[in-house]
């Protein structure tokens, strides 16, 4: 039996990384966002079930595809949309846009738009910490994809030589972009890699919030212990395309409406209304404030200014 | 805290880059230093030996050959708090770190708007001359010097290798720092450190000279100046610019000695096309053109790769006498 009031904030969370995200898409068609757009929609429970698992000292390395990442972690949705928008008042001052979220104040250290390319990252964090005899944890999300490049290996390897306090979050959503996982490797049962580095692993249904949830506390539980690297296979799937610009000719209609008979958000809804943990006034009531908090956000996005161009050579190099 | 030298003492490069370490490690609990072959084996070039035994294995760290890795855990190491230097064998081996390097040190904290910098130091041996090949030659100082958000130190002094270590950790950005390893066994005086903090921004002229300029870096320093030392017998006075940083450039520098010279001879290991020498001409034409008695000349490595056999190699890099030619070209005589 779950803890009502936890399993509430769950639903939530999933839903508030929805509902954003519908909006930027409607925000992507009316020209407010621009450049790349990368939808999390269909794989919300990966990123708010590994989140629980985190206290706020620890760190968190996202992908491309990281607005649910950066709302679970606590980022301030104004600021994330006010990104999209390109605004100075952007988490990112609008330097980085969608792909490149970052925020000191939650260590979330962004948003990387080439795969793989922050898993070393994470690892010198983890480095960092292990040097420092800090008992934090740092959380590292990839896609399956970045499971094919070589750093991810050298990462896995390094972690696990190094006995180093990071958790390796790879989000199998099954495709690449457009490449699925059996046409890119000779090997796909993904944990066995994991193994091959000594590195503890577990399929988890990526899907069901709760079982991520669950999945990453004994894994951050463990890591934190001085057990060294883990490795979640989360399984899950993209409801949307790849990006905005993406006709989807690699998958087919009826696997996407069969995946989303697994839609993590209604299952996590179907199952608390049907422990009696989820009234029908309580799940409209949510919806209710969840769309005024992403209608906040955009208003504060609207509202936001622009960063003088006089300012464009700031920040490449530290400011005395 | 630094100890200061009160006399001058001769020492090898390799001794004054050991120094520089040993000095940053015990200064900052932070520093430590982690690459391929640094602790057990000493270092490749054997500067990092006996640090192992002295620090031990948490700071000289012996990583495996996961370049991409292990500097992206430098950079990574660095967001947390910590001073990493990051070994990198051979700028040659560096192309498996590009990602991090180009991708994720040098746009950080640009990309996120100024919260996260990045202080991380990479050292790595470069250039050729020691019959090693193609592979294992490259000059790709220049490369990283195109990429904004890096500084690029090439110390070719005993006093730049002792010193430039510990001004690049100060830094709060990341540094690379190009040591050329036919430099390594050269000895020299170390002249004691200033009370001001290390200079890693301006280039130095180390001859003075009225006639002509002879624009270089790192190898190509004792290159230029033996070649000075020649043509002062044909009594033609050449200034010797080092110009030591490579990003930013110190176009200061160039122009006050053009200005005073009217002549010069830019000195690359680099190739030419599209390399740093290219950019030193273009400032200098973009800026001081009408100074300039004769055209600006270069000195750079042919356009192959680096052959093994001793008298390709040495026909393929800038040498003393092609300096020389050179410069008697701008001179006219």
């Amino acid at each position: 039996m779950t803890d009502p009031e936890h399993g509430r904030h769950l639903l939530r969370e999933m839903l508030r990384i929805r509902r954003f995200e519908e909006k930027c898409a409607q925000l992507y068609q009316a020209e407010k966002i621009r450049g790349f757009l990368h939808l999390y929609i269909g794989e919300e429970a990966v990123a708010v079930g590994v989140m629980e698992a985190l206290t706020p000292e620890d760190a968190v390395v996202a992908t491309y595809r990281e607005h649910g990442h950066a709302l679970a972690r606590g980022m301030d949705p104004g600021r994330i949309m006010a990104e999209m928008y390109g605004k100075v008042e952007g988490c990112s001052r609008g330097r980085g846009g969608s792909m490149h979220l970052f925020d000191a104040g939650i260590r979330f250290y962004g948003g990387n738009a080439i795969v793989g390319g922050g898993l070393p990252l994470g690892v010198g964090l983890g480095l960092a910490d292990h040097l420092q005899g800090r008992d934090r944890v740092t959380a590292v999300f990839f896609g399956e994809g970045a499971v094919a490049e070589g750093e991810f290996h050298e990462s896995m390897n390094l972690a696990a030589l190094w006995r180093l306090p990071v958790l390796f979050c790879c989000e199998n959503n099954l495709y690449a972009m457009g490449t699925a996982l059996n046409r890119s490797e000779s090997q796909n049962r993904l944990t066995l890699k994991a193994a091959s580095y000594e590195m503890p692993a577990w399929e988890v249904d990526g899907m069901d919030v709760l079982a991520v949830e669950e999945a990453a506390r004994m894994a951050v539980e463990s890591v934190r212990g001085g057990g060294g690297p883990h490795f979640l296979e989360l399984r899950t799937y993209r409801f949307r395309a790849h990006s905005m610009f993406d006709p989807e000719l690699y998958r087919g209609k009826d696997e996407i409406e069969q995946w989303k008979l697994r839609d993590p958000i209604e299952s996590w809804r179907s199952i608390l209304s049907e422990q009696g943990l989820l009234s029908d006034d309580e799940w409209n009531q949510m919806e209710e404030e969840v769309r005024a908090e992403v209608q906040s956000a955009v208003d504060f996005a609207e509202a936001g200014t622009w960063e003088p161009v006089d300012q464009l050579t700031r920040f490449v190099y530290s400011e005395a | 805290m630094t100890i200061l030298q009160t006399e001058r003492k001769t020492i090898t490069y390799r001794d004054a880059v050991r120094e520089a370490i040993r000095a940053a490690m015990e200064a900052d609990d932070r520093v430590f230093l982690m690459g391929e072959d640094v602790g057990r084996y000493g270092g490749c070039y054997a500067v990092s030996k006996g640090l192992l035994e002295e620090f031990g294995p948490e700071r000289v760290r012996d990583t495996p050959l996961s370049e991409a890795a292990f500097v992206g855990a430098g950079i990574g190491a660095a967001l947390g708090g910590m001073r990493p230097i990051v070994e990198v064998m051979t700028v040659n081996f560096s192309l498996l770190a590009l990602d991090q390097i180009v991708n994720t040190a040098a746009l950080f904290l640009h990309m996120s708007g100024g919260q996260f910098n990045v202080p991380l130091v990479i050292r790595m041996a470069t250039g050729a001359g020691r019959q090693v090949a193609a592979q294992h030659s490259h000059s790709l100082e220049g490369w990283y010097a195109h990429i904004p958000g890096i500084k690029v130190l090439t110390p070719a002094t005993i006093e730049d290798a002792r010193w430039m270590l510990g001004a690049a950790l100060a830094d709060p950005d990341p540094v690379i720092i190009f040591e050329h390893a036919a430099l390594y066994n050269t000895q020299g005086e170390l002249p004691p450190q200033g009370d001001s903090p290390f200079d890693i921004a301006t280039a130095r002229v180390r001859r003075p000279g009225s006639d002509l300029s002879l624009i270089t870096y790192g190898g190509g320093l004792p290159k230029a100046l033996a070649a000075a030392e020649e043509l002062s017998l044909d009594g033609i006075a050449a200034e010797v610019l080092d110009l030591r940083v490579l990003r930013p450039l110190d176009t200061k520098a160039m122009l006050a000695t053009v200005r005073s010279t009217h002549r010069a001879v830019v000195i690359d290991e680099g190739w030419k096309t599209a390399g740093i020498s290219a950019e030193i001409s273009a400032r200098i034409a973009e800026e001081a053109l009408w100074e300039l008695d004769a055209p600006l000349v270069r000195v750079c490595t042919e356009e192959v790769p680096i052959p093994y056999s001793r008298h390709l190699e040495e026909a393929a890099l800038p040498q003393v006498p092609k300096i020389v030619a050179a410069a008697h070209r701008v001179m006219g005589r």
